[in-house]
């Protein structure tokens, strides 16, 4: 469960969000959808305590991000939208490093390891080093790492930038799954299809504001149209309020 | 506490694969300065050698002149080269490097020397010539020798002791011991443990921070549930514990290379056992918390691995300035001086191989003003770990 209410943040000059407000809710996916430098990897990066907000605030599992945020940290799996591995270190080293700074024993970093290898089907992928990985396998490496310890929220920014139609679909099936589960999923993206295709809520922010959110139909209603695609760019370039 | 554990373990077992941390951390401490070092003072050596083993060739324009000078110099082991020169040539041929010096004996030598004056002799060299120097001043002694062995016999033979021309009698006493003419080249060894490291925490400091962000690994770091003083001080230790190894390998380096080297022909002793070894490496130890924080610290402010190399290549000459200062100065250690981190773990360590008594006051000053630095150093690290910006 994800609350976010009135998130304020400037970067010297530029003013990143003028007050954001919404809220993602367990066993539902919930979309983040808007332009680029619209501030979506900014909140992203709030919830996920890398930096402080300015002002508001941001619960997640009822736990503030600013004052509590270990607690936070601890039920929080995120990707971000840089997700760099050791290149040096297998795919399988990458993520036993993430278990073990996780807090996990010996016996449950070799187990929730081997879990995450056999569900995203890494095989003999992991006992390469990460040098050489593709995109694909970069990217289930950095879900299998931000999954370790089996999180009750999931934070993904923009994880499709740049995957194949496979990986895509394997990220799709993964996200379900995680909602099935009982998981908290929220991820951003600045492709309407994408969101679409997934989401059970969508909030759709423009220049560091919520233009619109709620269910896709919602959304449909309030923006007086038929198409998602076309609510999307009415609401992202602000011609409704 | 596991979580600096876990970090530390990481960091050293990822970089000891990295191909280029590993030739930094070994190649230039471990081979390359002690290499240097051995190349260098073997020359010096043989060239010191060399210069007083070797007969003195000296050209003589007008050997006939003097009969008696030229077998004074015979009897002293000078090779006597009869060379037909007028000065100008003569000046010429020392000039152009043909010659390293010659002796003119003009025609009008044995009439002067007969009638009881000063006989004249150009004696021509290149002073500034550093290559010839010894063997020159070699021949100026002999030649300087052979007229005071005259004017003895000219006073003997008026009756006058010879005392008379020598109303002082300057006895200099050599009080340097073999390892304190060392010192210059001492000190181009701590100057080299010192680059070896910093060289060897070089890249594990810039991949603590820009490395780590450009690979976009930091920011899913940040995200785990680790305090951020943990990591950062996990990772600072792995620097400080390659700069460590890097240090105790090169000293060995050095005390393995010594045994080869020749310092003994250069009138110098560098006491470099096993003791010394451990002691110097004691002593130089506690610079690693400083340069592991400073090179942190630095990095930190950079915004990729390229832009730290840049800045990191600078501020490794920063500790080195007072160690060439003390080096060209010959500075003495002293109380107020152990305070300065780099110089004093280079006075102490210097102090060591020329087995000097080393003052516990010293010591104590000097571990307690460089461990000072390096807490406060690292304790900047941390705090800058903790702002936004460190995602860049």
């Amino acid at each position: 469960m994800i609350v976010v209410e009135d998130l304020k943040k400037r970067f010297g000059a530029v003013q990143a969000l003028h007050g954001i407000s919404f809220t993602a809710a367990d066993g539902r996916i919930t979309g983040l959808l808007g332009h680029n430098g619209a501030g979506k990897s900014t909140t992203l990066r709030i919830l996920s305590t890398v930096i402080k907000t300015d002002a508001g605030r941001a619960l997640v599992d009822g736990n503030d991000c600013a004052i509590q945020s270990l607690d936070v940290r601890r039920s929080l799996g995120v990707l971000p939208h840089a997700s760099g591995l050791y290149p040096h270190f297998t795919g399988r080293e990458n993520i036993e490093y993430y278990a073990r700074l996780h807090g996990l024993d010996r016996r449950q970093v070799a187990e929730a390891t081997e879990d995450l290898i056999a569900r995203l089907a890494l095989g003999e992928v992991a006992d390469r080093r990460a040098k050489g990985y593709s995109q694909g396998e970069r990217l289930k490496v950095s879900l299998a790492r931000a999954l370790i310890h089996r999180p009750r929220t999931v934070i993904l920014d923009e994880p499709t930038n740049g995957l194949d139609v496979n990986a895509v679909r394997m990220l799709r099936e993964l996200i379900r799954e995680l909602r099935t589960s009982g998981c908290c999923v929220l991820f951003s993206s600045h492709v309407m299809q994408e969101v679409a295709a997934l989401c059970d809520d969508i909030v759709i922010i423009a220049h560091g504001r919520v233009v619109v959110s709620g269910t896709p139909e919602q959304i449909l209603s309030a923006t007086g149209t038929m198409d998602l695609e076309e609510a999307f760019v009415r609401a992202a370039d602000g011609s409704i309020a | 506490m596991s979580a600096i554990r876990t970090v530390f373990v990481k960091e050293v077992l990822e970089n000891l694969r990295d191909r280029r941390v590993i030739f930094s951390a070994l190649v230039f401490g471990v081979l390359l300065a002690p290499v240097i070092f051995a190349l260098t003072t073997t020359l010096a050596s043989k060239r010191m050698v060399r210069d007083l083993d070797q007969p003195l060739a000296l050209p003589v324009v007008g050997v006939m002149n003097a009969p008696n000078l030229v077998r004074f110099l015979k009897e002293n082991g000078v090779d006597v080269i009869a060379a037909r020169y007028t000065e100008s040539e003569a000046m010429e041929a020392v000039r152009s490097g043909q010659r390293d010096f010659v002796l003119i004996v003009p025609q009008t030598y044995g009439q002067k020397l007969q009638g009881g004056g000063s006989a004249p002799l150009d004696f021509i060299v290149d002073t500034a010539n550093s290559r010839t120097a010894t063997a020159a001043s070699r021949a100026q002694r002999l030649l300087h020798a052979y007229g005071q062995q005259l004017a003895t016999l000219r006073l003997l033979v008026r009756g006058v002791s010879p005392e008379v021309l020598q109303p002082v009698d300057v006895r200099t006493l050599d009080i340097a011991t073999p390892a304190g003419r060392s010192l210059l080249i001492l000190g181009m060894m701590t100057y080299f443990c010192f680059m070896s490291m910093l060289m060897g925490g070089f890249y594990l400091a810039i991949d603590t921070t820009a490395g780590e962000r450009e690979r976009g690994s930091l920011e899913p770091l940040l995200s785990l549930p680790v305090p951020r003083e943990a990591l950062i001080l996990g990772k600072i230790l792995a620097t400080a514990a390659y700069m460590s190894v890097s240090l105790l390998l090169t000293l060995i380096a050095f005390s393995i290379v010594l045994l080869f080297v020749p310092l003994e022909s250069l009138g110098m002793s560098a006491n470099f056992g096993p003791r010394i070894v451990l002691s110097i490496f004691a002593v130089m130890v506690t610079f690693v918390p400083v340069g592991a924080g400073l090179m942190t610290v630095v990095a930190s402010f950079t915004r990729s691995s390229r832009e730290a190399q840049t800045w990191l290549s600078f501020v490794m000459m920063i500790p080195m300035a007072p160690i060439l200062v003390a080096v060209i100065n010959n500075t003495r250690p002293s109380a107020a001086l152990m305070a300065i981190p780099a110089l004093s773990q280079h006075l102490l360590a210097t102090g060591l191989m020329r087995g000097d008594p080393i003052a516990p006051l010293h010591v104590a000053m000097s571990f307690a003003a460089t461990l000072l630095l390096g807490g406060v150093l690292i304790w900047i690290a941390t705090r800058l770990y903790r702002r936004d910006a460190i995602l860049g």
